[in-house]
């Protein structure tokens, strides 16, 4: 079977830093992949440039059979590729079902938002309870919860997280990783960037460990718990 | 007591206009960056339809409706032709082009049509005024606050109740996560300036109405003062923006009617005296835009 993203000798660069220097993967149908890396590896300008946010400078990226390496990022969404970006980014002046109303703005097909209301609702109560206060009243974890349902507003087939565990207390961290599960048991593929390696390593089936804007070792997670460049990398040597 | 009630009707009727003007231009700032300073010219465009208009013959009601959405269909041109080009460039870039744009449009008005002020032929009722008790208002004035009022409540509809406001909102907080979403940047962008031309197309109407004439550079003041009331107001911030018109509307009619005779002449710059010592102690205005904190991919 085809694989649902591959992505071939990919490169980003802001003017003169190459931050992404020639990475190839894949991701298949139902898996959840772990992207890992210290501080600057490139993580970042991997998932954004997926999703058109940083433009791609070269290589190319064919999600679904499609090639989509230079979309603008509104053609996306609708594609069934969604990003949910490092720091949460909600619409603070925005009530949480406006929000929400956001995820889902590029689908047109009126029983599938209906049925993303349903869903996102019941993972999330706390949503619903809080449905009509400002985004930017939420606690930390909450805010996480609202940018990982906005993005499933669009009923996304491939779902990429970057750090959605970052600042968050350790008992919420453990939600957001049984949520992860959750969704994957629900369909949803997904690509995930954490700092928080071991529990990444827990949930996802296999690993990409980036340094310099390239990999350098991938494998299962078993594999990648084992290697020595994955205890290096996080002590900082490279 | 009437001479200040009055004062304050003209103060609503003036700062009314100039939140519009404020209004239109946060539309378009808190989008892409952009103060359009050709936002006058749109102005312009507006009162010389209605010149136009007048001169036909057309009943008033149709010539309103000719010009406000002369300049709507102006400022989507605008963004389309000269704006898109440069829609990443830096802030100072955008300036710098909508100047340009603002003197190429002053310069083809001034050849096109005439230099001088044109007469604005008005219905007569508009001249009327009422009297309450020991007031007297002029109709233009009542019209250009009921207007205002108008506007301002279908603007706050707009953008708390229609899938396009709430997406402009969304794109002035975080433009890039927007996109994300699947809202289309040329789509909420030309939206922006749709709305900006249609609140610079109203503005005009309600200009027009008090003054009764044209003239190429008629945009330009208004519009200064419009971009002085938003940024009193806090830039991008469309609350601000209402708040800003409104203060130095006040501002300005209450020191035309109360200062003394020798201080007259000095009116302007103590006006801007006391917009400079409200920055002093709001620095980014009365109602900040939420979007200042909001970092860039
Ligand atoms: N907008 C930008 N302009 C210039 N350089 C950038 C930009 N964004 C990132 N970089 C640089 O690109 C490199 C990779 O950054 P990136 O954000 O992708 O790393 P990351 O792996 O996500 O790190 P972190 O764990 O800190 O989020 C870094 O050297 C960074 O300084
Ligand atoms: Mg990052």
């Amino acid at each position: 079977m085809a694989p649902l993203l591959s992505v071939q000798s990919f490169h980003v660069h802001y003017g003169p830093v190459q931050a992404v220097r020639g990475i190839d993967f894949e991701i298949r149908e139902g898996e959840i992949i772990a992207l890992l890396g210290a501080n600057g590896a490139g993580k970042s300008s991997t998932m954004n440039a997926l999703v058109g946010l940083v433009p791609v400078a070269s290589g190319k990226v064919v999600f679904d059979g499609r090639d989509i390496t230079h979309n603008a990022p509104e053609t996306l969404a609708p594609a069934g590729l969604t990003l949910s970006p490092e720091g949460r980014r909600v619409f603070g002046t925005l009530s949480v079902a406006e929000n929400l109303m956001m995820g889902a703005y590029g689908i047109r097909d009126k029983t599938a938002i209906a049925a993303a209301w349903d869903r996102v609702y019941s993972l999330f109560p706390i949503l619903h309870e809080r449905r009509d206060q400002f985004a930017g009243t939420l606690s930390g974890g909450q805010q996480q919860m609202l940018a990982v349902a906005r993005a499933l507003m669009s009923g996304p087939r491939l779902l990429l997280l970057d750090e959605p565990s970052l600042g968050l207390a350790p008992k919420i961290v453990e939600q957001v990783f049984e949520l992860i599960l959750l969704l994957r048991d629900q369909g949803v593929t997904l690509a995930v960037v954490e700092q928080n390696v071991a529990m990444a390593l827990e949930v996802a089936d296999r690993g990409y460990l980036m340094a310099g804007g390239q990999f350098v070792v991938s494998g299962t997670t078993g594999e990648l718990a084992h290697s020595d460049a994955l205890h290096s990398a996080y002590l900082g040597a490279d | 007591m009437d001479l200040f009630l009055q004062q304050t009707v003209n103060a609503f009727a003036l700062g009314g206009t100039y939140a519009l003007l404020a209004l239109g231009l946060a539309v378009v700032f808190s989008i892409m960056g952009l103060i359009n300073f050709a936002h006058g010219e749109l102005m312009t465009i507006s009162g010389y339809v209605l010149m136009y208009c007048g001169l036909a013959g057309l009943p008033f009601a149709i010539s309103v409706a000719l010009a406000i959405s002369a300049a709507v269909v102006a400022a989507v041109l605008m963004e389309r032709i000269a704006f898109r080009p440069v829609r990443n460039a830096s802030g100072a870039t955008m300036l710098v082009t909508s100047f340009a744009v603002a003197m190429i449009l002053q310069v083809l008005f001034q050849n096109l049509i005439s230099a001088r002020s044109q007469a604005v032929l008005l219905p007569q009722f508009l001249s009327d005024s009422i009297r309450f008790g020991g007031l007297i208002i002029g109709i233009n004035k009542i019209g250009a606050i009921v207007t205002t009022v108008v506007m301002l409540i279908f603007l706050d509809w707009f953008m708390k109740h229609q899938k396009a406001g709430i997406a402009m909102r969304a794109s002035a907080e975080d433009f890039s996560v927007a996109r994300l979403m699947g809202i289309r940047a040329n789509t909420v962008i030309a939206g922006a300036f749709a709305l900006s031309g249609l609140l610079a197309g109203v503005a005009a109407v309600l200009w027009v109405s008090q003054r009764a004439s044209v003239d190429p550079l008629m945009g330009f003041t208004p519009v200064l003062k419009a971009f002085i009331a938003a940024i009193l107001g806090g830039l991008g911030s469309l609350r601000g923006a209402v708040a800003g018109g409104f203060l130095l509307g006040a501002i300005e009619i209450y020191l035309a009617a109360f200062l003394p005779q020798e201080l007259q002449e000095f009116r302007d710059p103590i006006g801007l005296c006391l917009v400079v010592i409200v920055l002093l102690f709001r620095p980014n205005g009365l109602i900040p835009s939420a979007a200042l904190k909001a970092e860039k991919v």
